[in-house]
């Protein structure tokens, strides 16, 4: 491709690369749309941390149940074999390490797979977590989709995080609008670019990258 | 056996100052409204409540805090959109917030109500929730110690009750009802009805009647009409 992804092509790039057969939690935000391009071949299950798996469409009209919503707190669907159950065996999915993947945004990726996502820690910000520590600590991969820069053009993925960290060395994948990069004990390795090549990218981030 | 008072002020009266109330819900999902709105027109106040968010809009759990009569709110989410009662208490200093992780206020919770006196969690290990708590390596990882949480009072909505006060939920709407049923000295559950003793069937009970004190029948707000309340 010789374009920079939009977010919707973001999202498409991380359905294709869930596994079939995966349960999966897709974070509040941009994560969301990741579930538009799951197709029914992948059998993928949704999980949402407040209590359900097997969680299907956004609902519409006459479906919207206001017991039935999403982490964000949108009205949903539920789908052929869903299961409902409470917060404490909600949260022993997600930190029983029972979930292939969670899909998440963040502040900030360090080299290593630590995870800046619910705090920037400004004076006057109000603090809050919701479920993105307990992902962090539990599900087997944690994917990140984000842009690869700021707003001012500051990296986001950087040598450390400067952000408070949500979660230590957790991060497997980075989803961006340039490239797809995965993050291993031996350093970060580009998989895929999009409108740039590996030696831009190397050339605009303070953390080495490899193909 | 269960109480079944007369309507949720009946349900409330003996709330005391200083009271830990546990609230169940997921934003509109399960939230107790009969009851939180019943807790508005009650004294009690210098309150610590436990909640997942900290109220949404100038209805419910907002005015209650809008009114001055919470002092300390736990909770794991309480920036949203339209939490503007919170967010200007807190940022006037004039509500204590202990922020906790979603999986943690729920396991401390279901600690409460399981007899644990504490426990070693992953969550949180390296990050500023951490802070000044006891922190353990087992097994090659970090684990952080986290306390349980026990109220007063819990405040739930379930579904149906029979008269042995055994409840089910509705879909999503189940989330913290359960945990915080067990967890509290008092727990006061509304629900859309009360059935016979006998007619649920005891494989589908979620919460045994045992977890329960009183029962209180309140129509469900649809989350429209709770969007329009609180416009």
């Amino acid at each position: 491709m010789s374009a920079y992804l939009t977010r919707s092509e973001m999202a498409q790039m991380v359905a294709r690369d869930i596994p079939a057969g995966s349960y999966v939690n897709l974070g509040i935000g941009q994560p969301t749309l990741v579930s538009d391009y799951l197709t029914a071949d992948q059998h993928v299950v949704l999980h949402t941390e407040n209590g359900m798996l097997g969680m299907g469409p956004q609902a519409e009209g006459d479906e919207v149940d206001p017991d039935l919503v999403n982490a964000g707190k949108i009205a949903v669907t539920e789908l052929p074999g869903a299961a409902y159950f409470h917060h404490a065996d909600s949260f022993a999915i997600m930190r029983g390490g029972h979930l292939d993947i969670c899909v998440m945004g963040a502040f900030q990726v360090s080299a290593g797979g630590d995870l800046a996502n619910w705090h920037t820690g400004e004076p006057g910000a109000i603090p809050a977590v919701g479920g993105a520590m307990d992902l962090a600590a539990g599900a087997k991969e944690v994917f990140v989709m984000m842009t690869l820069f700021t707003k001012d053009g500051t990296p986001k993925l950087v040598p450390k995080c400067t952000y408070p960290l949500t979660g230590v060395g957790c991060v497997s994948r980075v989803y961006t609008e340039r490239a797809v990069f995965h993050l291993t004990p031996d350093g970060i390795s580009v998989k895929e670019t999009f409108g740039t090549s590996i030696d831009e990218l190397a050339e605009s981030l303070d953390v080495a990258v490899v193909a | 056996m269960i109480e079944l008072p007369t309507d949720p002020d009946a349900a409330v009266s003996d709330l005391k100052d200083g009271s830990t109330v546990l609230i169940g819900g997921f934003g509109e999902a399960g939230l107790p409204f009969a009851l939180v709105d019943a807790l508005l027109r009650c004294d009690a106040g210098d309150l610590t409540v436990v909640n997942n968010n900290a109220g949404n809009g100038d209805t419910g759990l907002a005015a209650l805090l809008g009114a001055g009569r919470v002092r300390k709110i736990i909770c794991s989410y309480p920036r949203q959109v339209d939490s503007w009662i919170f967010d200007g208490l807190y940022r006037s200093g004039k509500i204590e917030l202990e922020l906790v992780p979603q999986g943690t206020l729920a396991e401390r919770i279901r600690a409460g109500g399981a007899g644990i006196g504490a426990f070693y969690t992953p969550t949180g290990a390296g990050t500023p929730l951490a802070a000044g708590k006891e922190v353990r390596t087992i097994e090659g990882r970090q684990y952080v110690l986290e306390y349980p949480i026990h109220g007063d009072v819990a405040l739930i909505r379930a579904h149906l009750a029979d008269g042995m006060g055994n409840l089910v939920y509705r879909k999503t709407g189940r989330n913290f009802g359960p945990v915080m049923a067990t967890a509290a000295t008092t727990t006061i559950v509304e629900v859309d009805r009360i059935v016979a003793i006998g007619s649920l069937d005891p494989e589908i009970v979620v919460t045994p009647g045992i977890f329960v004190d009183r029962v209180v029948v309140a129509e469900r707000r649809s989350v429209k009409e709770s969007l329009g309340a609180s416009a």
